[in-house]
């Protein structure tokens, strides 16, 4: 079986007008980005960032490459939504831009909230200017694949001063009823000056077949713009995601990003955020509840290259079963960024002999007037804790699944859309009643 | 306050503080020409008058060495070893056999009393037997007689090659194995000579052990190997201390260290480092290499200590195998880095047995244009129920050209164990400069008092005679970094 590199370069090489009608500069970076997959491929586990993620069952499979445009019913795609919540709709079927089912509601002049190709045409000045500008093709090759090949994506461009009171969302369905499939979003946001949005990026998987999603989101936040940034993998057992997110701050912009990863079988996602200005809040929250044979890796950066900039990071992982999670975090204070602030942990639960976790969180650091600290702790359910409960006539199982909600609930707390959180409350129940 | 006299002192030697170790005797040396191959590796095991299995076993070591490449994973920057172009064995000549201190040959008597080595004075001085290293050959051991009724064997490797073979068979390589890394590899080949140590059943060692390292010969790479045996409820505490002459020249060092503490033994191995560190634009300095590795038993413990003031560049692991159940392995580390010197150390807990405990506290302070970096791992194996670590980093900067940094490991497969890990990177803080200018403390002074109290913890587990030792090379070695 050729593995999937090859398939992947055979089949692109032969289909040359993939995506006519972009801007030059735009192909330019897609034949470099494609220059650097054919002499790299995809990275192994003998380079230090991917020591603990086995892509092996992604890159010999034979994930089926360009999908002709699929719809999906609506039946199907209901079961997607989220009761009660009224918001921009973005879906993406198989990484494409799907019109019928999506649903934009919010109306401002000059704001774009819709697909990539779509931007393409109709605001191709800013896409040449933010295309592959922060996500680094050269890093890695699924960086690099996803920069070469990716056909669509949502694009969500905010215009200064805009604050949206609806989030958007971008769903994205991966249909694998009909065969194995790869899709590869590439979705770019821009928010402008004193700007403010909260954008879901979602995943579901449909179908028997294995599906494979490469995702690259690039995100902007000019000066003072306000990102909330939730992601929510909710993939079956036969899903692999890998998605890189990379962020550019600039002068007193706030991210704050909640990864939540429950969903798929083997997932990678890289979550990086540059701080170009002083100023700057950057929170990395994250989630982690695996079961089964679930992998789970999450690597982040926060780049301080300025001073005067704030980065918070709190990840949680719940590991049942044999479920493996890797959790490498990396906190960089470049030589100015004097007067920082940077907070990391990572917290675990391993409920299973047979779980296990690879935690690395790291700090480098090369500007002294600094305030750098991090923390790493993996243990068990406290067995005081749950003595109290029992004392108090909660069971053993309802004691564990208390306790590990609270645990969970940290994170879950601080999203900021109501349905969202009421909705994401309800699946870790019934995750915790599966246990 | 008593530290006062402490810090008057450090601050008279702050006066003249340029590498005061650094000079060279001249006395002849029996010298190899540069480079290494087979022939090499034979005539260091001839010179040694080793029996036969230990070549077998070093033209393995040398024959798999060929077959690696120089690891490049570390947070250090260095040109590239020429291996060719290094001597593998230096000797002085005439090391015949000694009785007593007074037949020293004056030369070396003399480089170890401007060390400060108290060789003489130990006669009369409580408790240090020094097994003094000069260019990898033992020239005087002190004390054996004694040692030798409590039937503990403290001497060169190269005697307990040849007079106690059957434990070198058993142990050597057993812990860190000729194929283990590239230079442990390098090391097992061509090693001229170091300490060995066995402490026999139920003994507790009655004084601290310990060996002066010193690198005499230029060109001259030095390739220690240490062993020290704790047999079962055995206890043995051993110091090791290193300074060096004064270079151009990188020299490598690239030692290896094996501890093996059976049933209830317990070995403390104290390190003070201080290495020629290079000048100050970063040029000359040893390059320290080293593989260090104690396996532990059934409750038995293992502690490193180490205060690595010196080297350009430093890279070691101290690690711990806690094999047996309820054992416990210890790291207690300050390193300290000063114009453009390179550290990339830490340590490896490795729970094998149940109800293992590893505790790790590791002070980096990095000055100049140095860089530091913590690298750890914390590995539980899915045996190792109810296996317990903590760890902590700290690192301390100082001026805003150099770097600290943090890379800690955790590799957790059982759900019975609790792991914990804490690090901070801060400066010293301007008020409690300004706290103690107002005081009347210099500003010198005020950083050598904050750093020894942040140090202090590490070094409060050093024997007395280091910790004093310490205080002064932390203190030396942080002149001309404030301000």
């Amino acid at each position: 079986m050729a593995e999937l590199k090859d398939k992947i370069i055979e089949k692109y090489t032969s289909t040359e007008n993939l995506n006519n009608g972009e801007p030059v500069e735009i192909k330019h970076i897609r034949d470099k980005a494609k220059e650097y997959f054919r002499t790299f491929g995809f990275p192994n586990r003998k380079m230090e960032d991917w020591k603990f993620f086995d892509s092996k069952p992604i890159i010999t499979n034979d994930f089926k490459l360009v999908t002709e445009k699929q719809e999906i019913e609506k039946s199907v795609l209901n079961n997607f939504l989220i009761q009660d919540l009224k918001a921009n709709l973005i879906v993406l079927i198989n990484g494409e831009y799907s019109k019928e089912n999506s649903q934009i509601i919010t109306e401002r002049k000059n704001l774009f909230i819709g697909s990539l190709k779509e931007g393409m045409k109709t605001k191709p000045y800013i896409l040449g200017k933010y295309f592959a500008k922060y996500a680094d093709y050269n890093a890695d090759g699924f960086t690099a694949l996803n920069t070469a090949f990716a056909p669509d994506g949502a694009f969500i461009y905010i215009p200064k001063g805009n604050l949206l009171k609806d989030p958007v969302i971008i769903l994205n369905i991966l249909d694998s009823r009909k065969s194995k499939v790869l899709g590869q979003p590439r979705n770019i946001i821009i928010a402008e000056a004193n700007s403010d949005v909260h954008i879901i990026e979602e995943y579901y998987s449909i179908g028997e077949n294995d599906v494979f999603s490469n995702v690259v989101t690039e995100i902007h936040t000019d000066e003072n713009a306000n990102v909330q940034y939730y992601k929510i993998q909710n993939e079956e057992a036969n899903a692999f995601h890998v998605g890189t997110t990379q962020v550019f701050q600039e002068r007193n912009s706030i991210f704050t990003s909640i990864t939540l990863s429950w969903g798929g079988s083997v997932t990678r996602n890289n979550l990086n955020s540059y701080m170009n200005s002083e100023g700057i809040e950057c929170n990395f929250k994250g989630l982690y509840f695996l079961t089964g044979k679930q992998h789970v890796d999450n690597h982040t950066l926060a780049d301080h290259a300025n001073p005067n900039c704030n980065s918070n990071e709190l990840y949680k992982g719940i590991l049942a079963d044999e479920s493996n999670g890797v959790f490498n975090g990396k906190i960089m204070v470049r030589q100015d960024a004097q007067k920082t602030n940077a907070y990391q942990m990572n917290k675990n639960i391993l409920l299973s002999d047979t779980a296990s976790i690879n935690s690395k969180p790291q700090l480098e650091i090369f500007a002294d007037d600094v305030k750098c600290s991090h923390g790493a702790t993996t243990g068990q359910i406290d067995k005081e804790q749950l003595f109290y409960l029992k004392a108090r006539g909660i069971g053993e199982k309802e004691g564990k699944k208390l306790l590990i909600f609270a645990f969970a609930n940290e994170i879950i707390e601080d999203i900021e859309v109501p349905e969202l959180k009421e909705y994401l409350v309800n699946r870790l129940n019934e995750k915790l009643e599966k246990l | 306050m008593a530290e006062n006299n402490e810090n008057d002192e450090i601050l008279e030697q702050l006066v003249d503080g340029e590498y005061k170790y650094g000079f060279t005797d001249n006395f002849e040396l029996d010298t190899l020409p540069k480079g290494l191959n087979e022939d090499v590796v034979r005539f260091i095991s001839k010179k040694k008058e080793e029996p036969e299995f230990m070549l077998e076993w070093r033209l393995k070591a040398y024959r798999h060495w060929l077959t690696m490449e120089e690891p490049k994973w570390p947070n250090v920057k260095y040109p590239p070893i020429d291996y060719q172009d290094i001597i593998y064995y230096a000797a002085p000549k005439k090391a015949k056999k000694l009785n007593s201190l007074d037949e020293l040959d004056p030369e070396i008597k003399k480089t170890y009393d401007r060390l400060g080595i108290p060789l003489v004075e130990q006669n009369f001085l409580a408790g240090v037997a020094v097994d003094a290293v000069l260019d990898s050959v033992s020239v005087a051991t002190t004390y054996k007689e004694k040692l030798n009724d409590l039937g503990i064997i403290f001497c060169s490797i190269s005697e307990a090659v040849q007079f106690h073979p059957e434990l070198i068979k058993k142990y050597l390589g057993s812990v860190v194995p000729a194929q283990d890394n590239y230079f442990a590899a390098l090391n097992s080949a061509v090693f001229s000579d170091g300490s060995f140590v066995y402490i026999p059943k139920g003994v507790r060692c009655p004084m601290e052990l310990s060996t002066y390292f010193r690198i005499n010969a230029a060109n001259t790479g030095q390739f220690e190997r240490t062993l020290i045996i704790a047999d079962e409820g055995a206890y043995v505490s051993y110091l090791e201390g290193c300074t060096a002459p004064m270079r151009d020249e990188n020299q490598l060092h690239a030692a290896v260290v094996e501890l093996v503490a059976l049933d209830n033994g317990e070995i403390k191995y104290s390190t003070v480092q201080n290495w020629y560190p290079g000048d100050k634009e970063g040029k000359g300095g040893i390059y320290n290499f080293v593989t260090k590795r104690g396996i532990c038993y059934k409750n038995a413990k293992i502690s490193w200590t180490q205060v690595e003031t010196g080297s350009s560049i430093t890279w070691k692991y101290p690690s711990c195998i806690l094999r047996g159940d309820n054992s416990i392995g210890e790291f207690y580390s300050v390193a300290m880095t000063n114009n453009y010197q390179q550290a990339d150390t830490g340590t490896k807990m490795i729970h094998l047995g149940k109800n293992t405990k590893s505790r790790i506290v590791s002070k980096g302070i990095s000055a100049g244009f140095s860089q530091n970096s913590y690298r750890g791992l914390v590995k539980v194996s899915p045996n190792a129920e109810n296996s317990r670590n903590y760890s902590q980093c700290d690192s301390l900067l100082m001026g805003d050209k150099c770097g600290a940094h943090t890379f800690p490991y955790f590799d957790i497969k059982n759900n019975t164990s609790t792991i914990e890990h804490e690090a901070t990177t801060s400066k010293i803080s301007e008020e409690i400069m300004f706290y103690c200018n107002q005081r009347g403390i210099s500003q010198e002074d005020a950083v050598a008092l904050i750093v020894n109290g942040y140090a202090k913890e590490v070094l409060n587990q050093l024997p007395m005679e280091f910790a004093v030792e310490a205080q002064k090379l932390l203190a030396i070695s942080l002149e001309g970094s404030v301000g």
